[in-house]
């Protein structure tokens, strides 16, 4: 299983590829962007030309030295102690974007100016849900499934320098998203807002991510693939399958950014919220409950509570979750069976998720009073705890009878709120919290005082938010139906929008607080990679393609 | 290519389907709960809990 083919003096045949790789991208980006007349194309066409250029010539430079060599009884971490600088840096970004528009909702003048249009709410809007998911979220489940990999399976990461093709291909993707936002290039599909172009390119970053997993899967030396594995292999498999169809598109023209969809009226609708719900139920929820599998039992120094349980929850969570996308289109052109069967396969979801949240909080059994003593797993706990709360109202909101009051309100924002922040945010800072000491060879955090001022700050903040969203969303959905006594609506539109003016500040409040925790641990972090580090392992730093910033 | 109507497709694809994912559905839980797997299975759980922090790759 184990081939390595590392010869003394040539340059490694993956550089090599990417080498060749990268200079047809640029070459390729140099045309395109000369070729085209269409304005917002080529200000794309000039940020590849430099990405790419940028990388080129970084490459050669690094072909001539020993740097990118893959020495195969090393760990490949550098990859990971890079992806969790991102992670921090786009979680700041995403959650400071916001902060931003839910000042806007609360003080719709705030940054009005009709000639700078990417100021507006609309197109900042995706900019702060991608931050946050694709950007922060993404880099955290690629650092921590590339952390996860190599160490229960023994073996370094495949590919060479491929892993870092997919680090800094991602983050390309990102930058290209959010420009694009800003500069109102959208396919105007939610979750999935990026032109053809840049889905192509994701398409071969991801591709290139899942054949890293499955390259250091298959060179294991461990015969057994660990539970964790299973959850962010289907993460990988499931979310390539979802962004390739939810975007198949025509381009107006090959060198033009507008593309029209494949599909059309409630087919277009069904196949936008399969993929909707399914990034959820893939990348919010499957991948960070491989990370889950891993960094709880880590941390806690116990293993699963039951392993056979979380087998069972892997095939039953991947079966389920398939089917739910049709119960965001109640009441909507989509035949009525459909959404039935969206909301039954929603309801029978209670059953793995909340076995999933016992299976991970039983883990601690024996363990309880690490609660009291270490902030880092009872942030990890309460991020279960959010799970099966979230988990809970999803289906609930799920049923046509309560989804007729829920839909379109802030209800659906804090349900999704109380599974980002409380969920997704805090599996991934207890992980971060972890995986720092662990990759800058540290034998602790700087502070954990610091911690518990994070946790605090930003539990708080979280049920600011959703008790806010639960308040208003119920509020407008009931001012919503309000009929008089002649058999008029009895609220116009603006005016349940000027009834929520109080909830709203509230929630910009609580995202103000999650933020500050966020900018607590970065601080918490930073100091920890600059603590001395202890003498016995202070040995030889991994090699890396290009230094971490 | 004319006796593959929707009718066929659609019961190949419904029918055919539930069993499919109905069988390998089975064929995991069995798996899951199969008495002899449960030594494996109290191994595997072990596996996050090893000291491999460290750079080097463990044999």
């Amino acid at each position: 299983m184990n081939h390595s083919i590392t010869e003394p003096d040539r340059a490694p045949l993956d550089a090599v590829l990417l080498y060749v790789f990268t200079g047809l991208l640029a070459l390729g980006a140099i045309f395109a962007t000369a070729f085209s007349d269409d304005r917002l194309f080529r200000f794309h066409g000039y940020l590849l030309i430099g990405a790419f250029t940028l990388a080129f010539a970084l490459l050669t430079v690094a072909l001539s030295s020993d740097r990118l060599r893959s020495p195969q009884g090393r760990y490949a971490d550098g990859v990971i102690r890079a992806g969790v600088i991102a992670t921090m840096f786009w979680a700041v970004v995403g959650l400071l974007v916001g902060v931003v528009i839910a000042a806007q909702l609360a003080w719709p003048n705030l940054l009005y100016f009709p000639e700078h249009g990417w100021l507006n709410f609309g197109r900042l809007r995706p900019l702060h849900t991608s931050g946050v998911i694709f950007a922060f979220g993404g880099n955290a489940l690629i650092a921590t499934s590339f952390y996860v990999v190599q160490r229960t399976s023994k073996a370094r990461l495949a590919g060479g320098v491929w892993p870092w093709f997919v680090f800094w291909g991602y983050q390309l993707f990102i930058v290209l998203a959010a420009t694009g936002y800003l500069a109102g290039i959208t396919q105007s599909r939610e979750y999935a807002e990026p032109e053809w172009y840049v889905d192509l390119w994701l398409t071969v970053v991801w591709v290139a991510y899942l054949l890293v997993f499955l390259g250091t899967l298959w060179k294991r030396k461990e015969p057994h693939i660990y539970v964790a594995n299973w959850f962010y292999l289907a993460f990988i498999v499931t979310i390539a399958l979802l962004h390739v169809i939810n975007n198949l598109a025509m381009p107006v023209g090959a060198l033009h950014h507008r593309s029209y969809s494949l599909f059309a009226g409630v087919q277009d609708a069904l196949t936008q919220w399969w993929y909707g719900h399914n990034a959820v139920g893939f990348f919010l929820t499957a991948g960070f409950l491989g990370m889950m599998y891993y960094f709880v039992p880590k941390r806690a120094e116990r293993p699963v509570y039951s392993y056979r349980l979380s087998i069972v929850h892997f095939w039953s969570l991947i079966f389920i979750y398939i089917w739910a996308g049709p119960h965001h289109l109640h009441y909507t052109a989509l035949p009525q069976w459909t959404q039935t069967l969206g909301m039954t396969f929603s309801i029978m979801l209670w059953m793995p998720s909340w076995g999933g949240m016992i299976n991970g909080l039983m883990t601690l059994s024996g363990a309880w009073d690490k609660l009291r003593t270490d902030p880092v797993i009872r942030m990890m706990v309460v991020a279960i705890a959010f799970y099966g709360m979230s988990t809970f109202e999803g289906p609930l909101m799920s049923i046509r009878a309560v989804n007729s009051l829920s839909h379109y309100t802030d209800w659906t924002i804090g349900h999704v709120h109380s599974g980002a922040l409380g969920w997704v945010g805090f599996i991934s800072f207890g992980a971060m919290y972890c995986l720092v000491p662990w990759l800058w060879k540290k034998d602790r955090l700087y502070s954990n005082q610091l911690v518990e001022w994070h946790f605090w700050i930003a539990t708080t903040g979280i049920l600011l938010y959703i008790c806010a969203m639960w308040v208003s969303g119920i509020m407008e959905g009931l001012m919503w139906r309000e009929y008089t006594p002649q058999g008029f609506l009895a609220n116009a539109f603006v005016e349940t929008v000027a009834a929520k003016h109080v909830e709203n500040v509230i929630r910009m409040v609580g995202g103000l607080m999650y933020l500050s925790g966020a900018l607590i641990m970065s601080y918490n972090l930073w100091r920890t990679v600059r603590l001395p580090s202890p003498v016995s392992a202070a040995a030889t730093p991994a090699p890396a393609l290009i230094p971490a910033e | 290519m004319s006796n593959l109507s929707y009718e066929t497709v659609a019961i190949f694809a419904q029918q055919g389907g539930t069993l499919y994912f109905a069988a390998i559905f089975a064929a995991g839980v069995a798996y899951a709960l199969w008495p002899r797997n449960g030594e494996a299975f109290r191994r595997a759980a072990m596996l996050p809990l090893e000291k491999d922090e460290d750079d080097n790759v463990q044999a």
